[in-house]
């Protein structure tokens, strides 16, 4: 149960150049063909075992929705097989196919036949139903009524009113507020427990690397790389800066962690160094601590400007800090090729207990959209560990006093 | 092939039934008269060609006296034509009209055209059950030969239904399709002897009629709440067989393009 296989799954639409031509495809008895057919999604291979979750990330137009279409059953796949282990429950986007005169109520209870429940069944679901949508009375208002964000509400609580085998989720929870967002991932993380698969769609990376085992990454119809979410969307996160003339590469570091490098190369890193005040390389930071980051920059063209930045994360690629030397209001100006420079950049580690990384950026300006020499993520992975402060909770050490009064 | 999709149809007859009562429930969900506007539709529709045809034009029908009998022989056309129009008119948006749903739940498509046929079949019970008590009040019931009209009605409800299912689907390829169904109703209606008799239609206009489908079916009902008359079989059995015909290519076209359908949506 919940296991989904995935095998050859290609989709092609057919388009014919006009009605006419489609027509006489259709009743010329030894026509030839007269479409052509638009392929959207090849050679899709993939198989989740029962329980595990995955994310697709992509950019607009890659193939994910139309891939999750087919797995809900709603597309016809034109080639390959699609094997699913279970009962599927799926959300396409907005609004679960509701109808728009129905009342809220009316269309829970056909969305609940739909999934193949009886309307016992749904009666004795229908309090757990209205209670997560907490739409109060718009439960019994025509749907064309409702806010998007309710309509979703309503189509999460009713895809979800029962544990499916297999979920599938496409981007449809980014309509909600950012309440109904963590109580919806909550009750996703709750079906995991219980051994629901999930396929999720998003281009929230919080909400892939908190949730998901895997993440897969598609570009224009097939599947481009597969693996640990982080380097997965550390590759498409260096995928979407990507210009002309940049390559990616992800290089795998000493200590096993992976690295993704993209870029131009007009610049280029050629060594980065973690120092604590001993001038010691710092894998492991106490609270606190004095800490430089030394990069060893070269130049491998004429740049007129080069700015340099760093991006602490977190474990769940969370950013905790990060800056560059144009907001430091340091930025280089015409640079030679060959010439190299060393940046050192001194901070405390007022951080919380727990690995962070660290990603590097050289481009031009601010943003490395504008034109981006080398990204480097997980460039460092350093450890913080706490044992000279008191024991606290959270990412950031804030060194709280505290002063009590009593009242007599 | 047909065993798959009865499969289906069963196993969603609450999606089905619940879907009937909704749609039922949601036309007139806005209105103050409610499922009245049901009845009083073809009402006017039979007032209007009453008062036209037999009172204005003085149409008599040849052989009867009863002042009733021309209303009579209205009702009996008019309304099985409005079951047959409406199937038909219905069936062929019926996909566009749920394409939404199409698109995001997987479920039997097949489910679809049955709600479209149910759903008029409950509108036609309603007026044609008020039809029956005007009969009764009237003294003109017919009798046991009523039950006669039950074969005619699935003959042609299976006719509506063929041909509904595949303008439905030719619609979602060629919009075209929609159009012209429309217009085919216009003509087939004034082409089919409902509000006028074939006897007074000149003879040379009359072995055309004959090739008209409609044509049997309307004189069967009209023969039967009208003259208490049985129906001419030889008459229906052709209708028959095209029905099933239609159905069948229904199917097939359905089978065959219901994949593609979700690609146009």
């Amino acid at each position: 149960m919940g296991e989904v296989r995935v095998s050859g799954l290609g989709k092609a639409y057919k388009q014919y150049p006009g009605q006419w031509s489609r027509l006489a495809e259709w009743i010329l008895p030894a026509g030839k063909p007269r479409h052509t057919e638009h392929w959207v999604l090849k050679d899709i291979d993939f198989h989740l075992r029962a329980g595990e979750a995955v994310g697709i990330v992509g950019a607009n137009g890659a193939g994910k929705s139309t891939l999750l279409k087919m797995l809900a059953g709603t597309v016809r796949p034109s080639c390959g097989e699609i094997t699913i282990g279970g009962r599927v429950a799926a959300m396409l986007e907005l609004g679960m196919g509701f109808h728009p005169d129905f009342t809220g109520r009316q269309n829970a209870v056909m969305g609940g036949q739909l999934l193949g429940l009886s309307l016992e069944e749904i009666a004795r679901l229908m309090p757990q139903i209205e209670a997560f949508a907490e739409i109060g009375e718009y439960i019994d208002q025509p749907v064309r009524t409702y806010s998007s964000g309710m309509q979703m509400r309503l189509a999460f609580s009713v895809a979800t009113a029962q544990r499916p085998d297999i979920l599938i989720v496409d981007e449809a929870l980014s309509v909600g507020d950012s309440y109904f967002q963590h109580k919806s991932f909550e009750r996703i993380r709750e079906f995991r427990r219980e051994g629901t698969t999930l396929l999720l769609v998003s281009h929230d990376r919080y909400a892939i690397q908190t949730v998901c085992d895997r993440a897969i990454l598609m570009e224009a119809g097939r599947i481009r790389m597969q693996g640990d979410p982080i380097e997965v969307l550390d590759y498409y996160n260096a995928m979407m800066a990507e210009h002309n003339h940049q390559r990616i590469r992800q290089e795998t570091l000493a200590d096993g962690h992976v690295t993704t490098i993209s870029g131009t190369a007009e610049a280029s890193i050629v060594e980065v160094r973690l120092l604590n005040q001993r001038d010691l390389p710092a894998d492991t930071v106490e609270v606190g601590e004095l800490l430089r980051l030394q990069v060893r920059v070269r130049a491998n063209a004429a740049l007129p400007r080069l700015v340099l930045g760093f991006l602490l994360k977190d474990r769940l690629g969370q950013a905790i800090y990060g800056i560059n030397t144009h907001r430091l209001e340091q930025p280089l100006e015409h640079l030679a090729p060959g010439d190299e420079v060393t940046y050192c950049f001194s901070f405390p580690a007022r951080l919380g207990k727990g690995s962070y990384s660290v990603s590097l950026s050289l481009s031009r300006a601010d943003s490395h959209i504008d034109k981006n020499f080398e990204w480097r993520d997980n460039a460092l992975i350093f450890h913080v560990f706490n044992t000279g402060k008191e024991d606290f909770v959270g990412s950031s050490w804030l060194g709280a006093n505290v002063t009590i009064t009593r009242h007599p | 092939m047909s065993l798959t999709l009865t499969r289906a149809l069963w196993r969603y007859r609450g999606f089905i039934l619940g879907s009937v009562k909704r749609e039922f429930q949601a036309r007139y969900r806005n209105s103050l008269l409610g499922a009245t506007w049901t009845v009083l539709q073809p009402l006017a529709m039979i007032t209007v060609y009453t008062v036209v045809f037999a009172e204005l034009m003085r149409t008599r029908l040849p052989g009867i006296d009863s002042p009733y009998a021309y209303s009579i022989f209205l009702c009996a056309g008019l309304l099985t034509w409005g079951l047959f129009g409406e199937i038909l008119q219905r069936g062929q948006t019926v996909f566009l009209d749920n394409g939404n749903m199409i698109k995001k739940l997987n479920f039997p498509r097949i489910c679809l055209p049955a709600i479209t046929v149910i759903n008029a079949l409950v509108n036609f019970a309603i007026t044609f059950s008020l039809f029956l008590a005007f009969l009764a009040l009237t003294h003109s019931l017919p009798g046991w030969i009523i039950l006669y009209a039950l074969p005619i009605l699935l003959v042609q409800i299976a006719f509506a239904t063929g041909l509904g299912i595949i303008a439905g689907v030719l619609n979602v390829f060629f919009r075209d399709v929609g159009q012209f169904v429309n217009i085919l109703l216009q003509f087939w209606f004034w082409f089919t002897p409902i509000i006028y008799s074939t006897a007074t239609l000149p003879a040379a206009a009359r072995p055309w009629m004959k090739l008209n489908p409609m044509t049997p079916l309307a004189q069967a009902y009209q023969g039967i709440f009208v003259y208490g008359k049985t129906p001419q079989w030889s008459t229906i059995w052709p209708v028959a067989v095209l029905a099933a015909g239609l159905c069948v290519v229904a199917l097939l076209l359905f089978r065959r393009r219901a994949g593609e359908m979700v690609d146009e949506l």
